[in-house]
Parts: C-alpha cells; sequence; structure tokens
C-alpha cells in the first residue's frame, strides 16, 4: 500500500510534472490569469490523466507496438471532447474563458508522457494513481500560479476582492504584468529555483559544459 | 469456431504485431470512443442549447443598451422586450397562425420540411438553405416604429456566423450589429465579437437610396455611409459578415418584409 501511495506523493513535489519534467508548460501559462480558471483546468485535467492512464493501462497488453502512440490519442482525445461537453453543459461561462485549452488537453505532453512512461508497463491501480497523483502535481503549482496572478494583477481571488483598488478607493495598485503571459514564466522559474534551493538532488547537471574561450595570442 | 466468446479469445490471442490485431486494436478502440463521444453529445446537447440561448437573449439586451435612448423610450412603452413575429420570407407578410416565442429559427434553416434552397447567384452568404419563415423584433410606440431587429447567419472562414442586426425606422441605417454566435479562428476572425469593431457598423447604410445593397467591408480606410473598416488578417471573416448582411437585407432575404413595411408607412 505504502509503495502505491508513492504514486500519488511523489508527483507533489519530488517529481512534480511541471517543475521537474517540465511538461504542461503552455497551458500553465494560459489559464492562470484567474484562480477559478486555473481550478476548473487541474479538475479536468486531472480527470483525463486519471481515466486516460487507468484505460491505457487496461488494455496495455493488447495495444500493438506500431499504433500504440494513435491508439493512446484516441482514448485521450474521445476523453477531452467528453470533458469539454461537460464543461460547456455544465459550466458554460468557464468553458468561454478557457476556450481552446480544455481541448488543447489532447496536446498537453503530461498526459501522453503519463501514458508513455507508466500507464504502458503498469497495472490499472497504480496507473490511476500514477494519473491522479501527476494530476494534482499539476494542479497545485497551477493552483499556486493562479493565485498569485490573481492576487497581485486584480487584487481578488476566486472573483472575491482581496485588496480594494486605488481605483475604488484602496490603496493597492493592480500589477499588469500578472495579467500577462511572462508572468507565469517568472512565477513558475522562482518556483523551480525555490525546489531545487530545498531538495538540491533535483539540480540537473549541465548537459553541456561552457567552454571557456581561448584568445590566440 | 461459431462461439463469439472463443473468436474473441482467439483474437486477443494473437501476436500482438499480427496484421489481424493491429487493424482489430485500431477499429474497436475507435468505435468504443466514437460511441461514447456521440453518446455524450448528443445527451448534453439540449443543456449547452439552453446556455446558448440564454447568451443570445443577453446579447440581444445589450445590444438595445448599446443604443442611446432606446432603454427609456422601452420603459415609456412600458415593455421591456421586443415583440417577436414570425414573416414569410418570400412574401414579406406576418404570419399569424405560428407560436412566435416557441419558434425555433435556427432549426427550421436545416429542417427540409421547413427550408427552401438558395439559388447559387443568390446565395452571397453561402448559405445553400434558408428558412421559410423567420422571426423578427419590432420596437413601436403607438404605432411608430423604432426599430427592426433582424436575426441572420452567414458564412465565415470556418464557422457560421450568426448576428442580430438591429435597424433604424428608414430600414436602411444600421443601429446596431451584434454578433451572437461564431467559431472563427480565435485572435483573428474571433475578433468580430469585439464591440469596438461591431461599432463601426453603427451608421452605416445598408442599402442606397434605390434600394441597392451597398454596404461592403474594405480594408484600409472605410469611407462614405456605404464602407465598413474590415479586420486586419480576418479578411474571408469581415467579408463574411458583410455578405450576411447583404444575403439578409436583399431580395432573398428580408427585403420583401421590408419592402412591406415601407409601404405600410407611407
Amino acid at each position: 500500500m505504502t509503495s502505491n501511495l508513492r504514486h500519488i506523493t511523489d508527483p507533489l513535489i519530488q517529481n512534480n510534472p511541471i517543475t521537474l519534467q517540465t511538461l504542461g508548460i503552455c497551458s500553465a501559462l494560459a489559464v492562470t490569469t484567474s484562480l477559478s480558471t486555473a481550478l476548473v483546468m487541474s479538475i479536468a485535467l486531472t480527470v483525463v490523466l486519471c481515466l486516460a492512464s487507468a484505460l491505457i493501462s487496461l488494455i496495455r497488453n493488447h495495444i500493438p507496438n506500431v499504433i500504440r502512440l494513435i491508439v493512446q490519442i484516441i482514448i485521450i482525445a474521445s476523453l477531452v471532447i467528453v470533458i469539454d461537453e461537460v464543461l460547456q453543459a455544465f459550466a458554460f461561462e468557464i468553458s468561454r474563458q478557457l476556450s481552446i485549452f480544455v481541448g488543447l488537453i489532447v496536446t498537453n505532453c503530461l498526459v501522453l508522457g503519463r501514458a508513455e512512461a507508466f500507464a504502458m508497463r503498469n497495472a490499472v491501480w497504480p496507473s490511476m494513481l500514477d494519473g491522479l497523483g501527476n494530476g494534482i502535481g499539476y494542479s497545485l503549482i497551477l493552483i499556486i500560479v493562479g493565485s498569485i496572478r490573481e492576487l497581485l494583477g486584480a487584487g481578488s481571488l476566486l472573483g472575491y476582492t482581496v485588496f480594494i483598488s486605488r481605483a475604488d478607493g484602496g490603496w493597492f495598485e493592480p500589477l499588469g504584468l500578472m495579467q500577462l503571459a511572462p508572468s507565469a514564466f517568472f512565477i513558475i522559474g522562482l518556483l523551480i529555483w525555490a525546489i531545487r534551493t530545498h531538495w538540491t538532488a533535483q539540480v540537473a547537471a549541465p548537459k553541456f559544459a561552457i567552454k571557456t574561450s581561448r584568445v590566440p595570442r | 469456431m461459431g462461439n463469439p466468446l472463443t473468436l474473441w479469445r482467439r483474437f486477443l490471442a494473437r501476436a500482438n504485431d499480427d496484421p489481424v490485431k493491429v487493424f482489430g486494436v485500431a477499429l474497436i478502440v475507435a468505435l468504443f470512443s466514437a460511441v461514447v463521444v456521440s453518446t455524450a453529445a448528443v445527451t448534453l446537447k439540449p443543456l449547452q442549447d439552453a446556455h446558448l440561448e440564454a447568451e443570445r437573449a443577453a446579447r440581444m439586451a445589450r445590444m438595445l443598451d448599446t443604443l442611446p435612448g432606446m432603454r427609456e423610450v422601452m420603459e415609456d412603452a412600458g415593455i421591456d422586450t421586443l415583440e417577436k413575429r414570425i414573416v414569410d420570407l418570400a412574401t414579406g407578410d406576418f404570419i399569424g397562425d405560428i407560436d412566435a416565442a416557441s419558434f425555433d429559427f435556427q432549426a427550421a434553416s436545416i429542417d427540409p420540411a421547413q427550408s427552401v434552397a438558395i439559388p447559387a447567384d443568390v446565395d452571397v452568404a453561402r448559405l445553400r438553405r434558408r428558412a421559410v419563415y423567420a422571426p423578427v423584433y419590432l420596437l413601436e410606440r403607438e404605432n411608430e416604429l423604432l426599430l427592426v431587429v433582424l436575426p441572420m447567419s452567414g458564412s465565415g472562414y470556418q464557422s457560421t456566423i450568426r448576428a442580430m442586426l438591429a435597424l433604424e425606422p428608414d430600414l436602411r441605417t444600421i443601429a446596431a450589429l451584434t454578433i451572437t454566435e461564431q467559431g472563427e479562428t480565435p485572435g483573428l476572425g474571433a475578433s468580430i465579437e469585439d464591440p469596438v469593431w461591431q461599432a463601426r457598423w453603427v451608421g452605416k447604410e445598408a442599402a442606397d437610396d434605390t434600394g441597392q445593397i451597398v454596404i461592403s467591408v474594405v480594408r484600409g480606410k472605410a469611407v462614405g455611409p456605404y464602407q465598413v473598416d474590415g479586420i486586419s488578417g480576418a479578411t474571408v471573416t469581415s467579408n463574411g459578415v458583410a455578405n450576411m448582411i447583404r444575403y439578409w437585407v436583399g431580395d432573398h432575404g428580408f427585403g420583401p418584409f421590408l419592402d412591406q413595411l415601407r409601404q405600410e408607412r407611407k
């Protein structure tokens, strides 16, 4: 049991999909302007990741190697369409805000990455837990980034005003940069820095050393 | 041999690189996925349509809010929505025996029994079919016409664009245009939803004094009452909006109805 639990706890920080594996960065930039979209995207991705891992693991012994990527993508894409339809039916406003990014879960390297790396080789239950763990790890970063960006960029959290902006007679000056995609890069960069300072084992050895040039005399 | 379960076991027992297995697995996975996706799409459709309908109503309300003084007029007259009536597009007559509230224009447009083919030479909006009857929205005060709102649709670059066009009492001047539904390229064609662009249509004239439909979208600087600036990088979409208006205000669209309305008021 403890070994199974590891599949969930490991990807939270030690093996986090965004900060260590650097997968799924694209959507992490796009949907984190507010906490609510980040939350919905997190839930959508976690559900897709869990179900995709479970389904692929279920039929892993019968997936011919030559078409395994196609089979994986068909399963992931179908799940994503279903999730998109569900969001459009039950969370119309938020599906509007997420626009194409729900559909782009298909191309999120995280889902295919976990299917290839884990679900193809492991039993259903561990695969599902691995999907759940990676989904939560992804969600964790999205929620942190989303909270910081909404708080500093709009002075609110989940749409509720926390800091009263100067325009409304308060003291807070909204930081426009936080509403733009680059700020997510900065925040993720700072997070990676903080995590790797604490867990030094995560620091990757440079693949190529910078060569000092010698000037011929 | 004939037992399906035995056949299934035999199929699964085949080697994974066996061609029969490769095609079989691909087919089964694709079929299964197709069933799941179609089921979800069909069962959730009514809920999604309800959201779209609410959205359309909200946009209609927002469009009325952009028209100066329109709310006051409506408050004076003691009404909160426009009167919806059904017209026969071919003759321009009002049709009384159809319940206006439950008439589904979009469904009628594709129902073979409730629509007609559009001749290719007049099909500028590239719709192929249009409904026989269409709803119109009228705002009147003491028998004086204040505003006519026409629903319309046309082909854009990659999707069907749906819109509401509000005409002033002269039935030529555009009072407001609002796009209610589109699936154009995000960031390019989708900018037709931008209220700033939609505002450029306000005050333009769809037809000239002789009744000729002359409105168009131009590149660069629009001059005169019949030209509107297109969106750069979205020429096909911008032209799609103009063609949609040209078709629906024209003789095969609401033309006969607008003519009737003009006659009545003379």
